[in-house]
């Protein structure tokens, strides 16, 4: 039998507070939204940071169900499946997805998320306000918006990582740090 | 006209849409994985009012979380608001909870774009 000790050490350890990993549905969100925000009311969060981490919950939950969505139907179901962990510790939420992407989406990902990285908080406000006016929105209403909305609400640089799987996947990471005690000072920064 | 009413959801917003009165309500959470399909309705509806609006209409905005395909869709409605506002006297009142910066800002933002002057009104939580 495998070691569900271990399991439950490294989770321990790595302070997380919920994982799931497999498909990722409607329902699902739902759920997933619901335990977080009862854990949330039970760690008697300050409103501020509830609503934070909730909205990048929403956000990158829903990156996750767009993006298995838009797959082509081709694809085998395990690598349909993503990750997805919250973790806190000392007062600083992180919310970590993973999920697989075909290497063509790669460059256009990472151009994305490094154009977001290089923005302050102003500048984000202005891409913001520039996309939703004047973006393209897709059929299921995104229009590239996620993202940046992640970043403005997270007070932090998105860390991500590409990792290579064959000749046509790849494994996409994002850690989302919410930064705590934020004023309106630090945003301006 | 027809009144349109959609109670709220864990995902989307009551709406109360009443033509004969000039009045419109969004309020609550509006976190749909489709949001076109969801506010299609209203913005339907909204074509319709401005054919015969009234000589006033407000609008009460209160929204506690909304994904960024929502807020696609909420521009939608401002800008048919904005288009009413030529025949018809539009308020719209943009409400947030006290500290909830993240929804000032939001309001601020949509004001930057639309051509209707918001009333920020801040509600404690």
């Amino acid at each position: 039998m495998e070691n569900i000790h271990d399991f439950y050490t490294k989770m321990e350890e790595g302070n997380i507070m919920l994982s799931f990993k497999g498909e990722v549905t409607s329902d699902l969100l739902t759920s997933i939204l619901q335990i977080m925000e009862s854990k949330m009311d039970t760690l008697e969060e300050p409103p501020v940071v509830k609503k934070k981490v909730y909205n990048i919950l929403v956000e990158c939950l829903q990156n996750l169900y767009h993006h298995l969505e838009s797959d082509d139907l081709t694809t085998p179901i395990n690598e349909k499946s993503a990750l997805f962990m919250i973790k806190k510790q000392n007062d600083e939420y992180s919310i970590m997805t993973g999920n697989y992407m075909v290497k063509d989406n790669v460059e256009p990902m990472k151009k994305r998320l490094d154009t977001i990285n290089a923005m302050d908080s102003l500048q984000l406000k202005t891409y913001y306000k520039e996309v939703l006016n004047n973006g393209e929105m897709s059929s299921k209403g995104g229009g590239g918006l996620g993202m940046i909305d992640i970043a403005r609400k997270s007070g932090k640089k998105l860390e991500y990582r590409f990792d290579n799987v064959d000749d046509k996947l790849t494994f996409f990471s994002l850690n989302v740090k919410v930064a705590q005690n934020k004023n309106k000072e630090e945003k301006v920064k | 006209m027809e009144i349109l009413i959609l109670e709220g959801t864990p995902k989307t917003p009551t709406i109360e849409f009443k033509p004969g009165e000039g009045y419109l309500l969004l309020r609550g959470r509006s976190i749909p994985e489709n949001s076109i399909e969801f506010y299609k309705p209203l913005i339907e509806g909204l074509d319709a009012y401005n054919n015969n609006p009234q000589s006033k209409t407000t609008v009460d905005i209160q929204l506690e979380y909304f994904n960024t395909s929502s807020s696609k869709c909420v521009l939608d409605v401002l800008k048919k608001l904005e288009a009413i506002n030529g025949n018809s006297e539009v308020i719209i009142n943009w409400y947030y909870e006290e500290d909830d910066e993240d929804m000032l800002e939001a309001g601020e933002d949509y004001q930057a774009i639309i051509n209707v002057p918001f009333k920020m009104i801040e509600v404690e939580e």
